[in-house]
């Protein structure tokens, strides 16, 4: 592990992280206010980013498909049907992890 | 009497963070176990839950930690997935302003879930910031003992930990699903989903975050562009 570089990541991510959270403090001041373009972009960006991070998240699927694919996949379906069902947090990331778990170790031996 | 006062709003303060104490000591914790999955003890977990404090992030951070991907992905992705912060912060602006040398903590530590609970708040004045304050310390208490309680356990767990990363992305489902629900508009996450597919098939799975956010973000803005136009 390369110290160095492991505390700059969490430092740059820690800085940018509180600037975003400061940013309207310093710019907006008195009758000042976001513009449209930006309130728009805040609006529709997290549902792309999300999206985008879930591919992140079953990137190994491409790589192996028995090794990786087959539990994350299902764990998948697990999650987002037993989510709809009950709208349960706690119990569809319990659930969807433990799926992949018992999977990873049954495809394993 | 001041006492008393005191005690009451510590009280309902409290009540009023139940929620989140129950959904942070879990992600939290999951958010330890899977650092020391992937080799960083607790101390590194709690050093990125003080410093960075942000849900979402601080999973996908992990994966960043212990690959090869440059700051330039780490910087592009902390901004695009914190950047809501700053729309959390807008509706505070004059409240927390008012709050004085609390202001910087109270900037530090705004959250999907202090913010959402920050808005049902009925009180006034200086009630309504002592209250505001509290909430926003429970809750980072909650999420660094979540945090340290995960890493340890996760160094004495008996089982092999292998495949608990997949919490992260049963986290993002979750929001997924959430967000959908909550718009009739769902071109912005077709968009993400086609996008991130086509980026991985052709970039391949180690360098194509940074591509997919970039094009994301560029047909947004492009569309935008383009219904002003039309008006």
């Amino acid at each position: 592990m390369d110290e160095a570089r492991v505390i700059g990541i969490i430092i740059l991510s820690a800085v940018i992280t509180f600037s975003l959270r400061a940013f309207p403090f310093l710019i907006f001041r008195g009758k000042r206010r976001m513009p449209e373009h930006l309130v728009y972009l805040g609006n529709i960006l997290p549902a792309a980013i999300m999206a985008v991070l879930i591919v992140y998240c079953l990137k190994d699927v491409a790589g192996s498909f028995e090794m990786y694919g087959v539990p994350q996949l299902t764990a998948v379906l697990v999650v987002a049907v037993s989510y709809k069902w009950k709208h349960n947090t706690f119990v569809s990331i319990i659930l969807g992890t433990a799926c992949n778990m018992i999977l990873m170790q049954v495809l394993s031996v | 009497m001041s006492r008393n006062r005191d005690r009451e709003i510590t009280k309902q303060a409290f009540i009023k963070t139940i929620p989140i104490m129950c959904s942070y000591l879990f992600v939290s914790m999951a958010y330890g176990m899977m650092m020391e999955a992937a080799g960083f003890h607790w101390y590194y977990s709690l050093l990125v839950s003080l410093t960075v404090y942000t849900g979402a992030f601080q999973f996908v951070l992990i994966t960043f930690l212990s690959s090869g991907v440059s700051f330039v992905t780490v910087g592009l992705t902390a901004f695009l997935m914190n950047s809501r912060q700053s729309f959390y912060s807008l509706t505070f602006l004059d409240e927390f302003r008012k709050m004085g040398k609390r202001l910087p903590y109270m900037i530090h530590t705004m959250t999907d879930e202090t913010y959402a609970v920050n808005l049902t708040l009925e009180s006034e004045g200086k009630e309504k910031e002592d209250t505001m304050f509290l909430i926003a310390f429970f809750s980072r208490c909650y999420w660094m003992i979540g945090t340290v309680a995960g890493g340890v356990l996760g160094q004495i767990i008996p089982f092999d930990l292998a495949g608990i990363d997949f919490c992260m992305t049963a986290l993002f489902i979750i929001i997924f699903i959430d967000q959908w629900e909550k718009t009739k508009n769902h071109f912005p996450a077709l968009i993400g989903v086609g996008v991130a597919v086509i980026c991985l098939l052709v970039v391949g799975q180690k360098n194509f975050m940074l591509p997919a956010l970039i094009i994301v973000s560029g047909i947004l803005l492009f569309m935008r562009k383009n219904e002003e136009g039309r008006v």
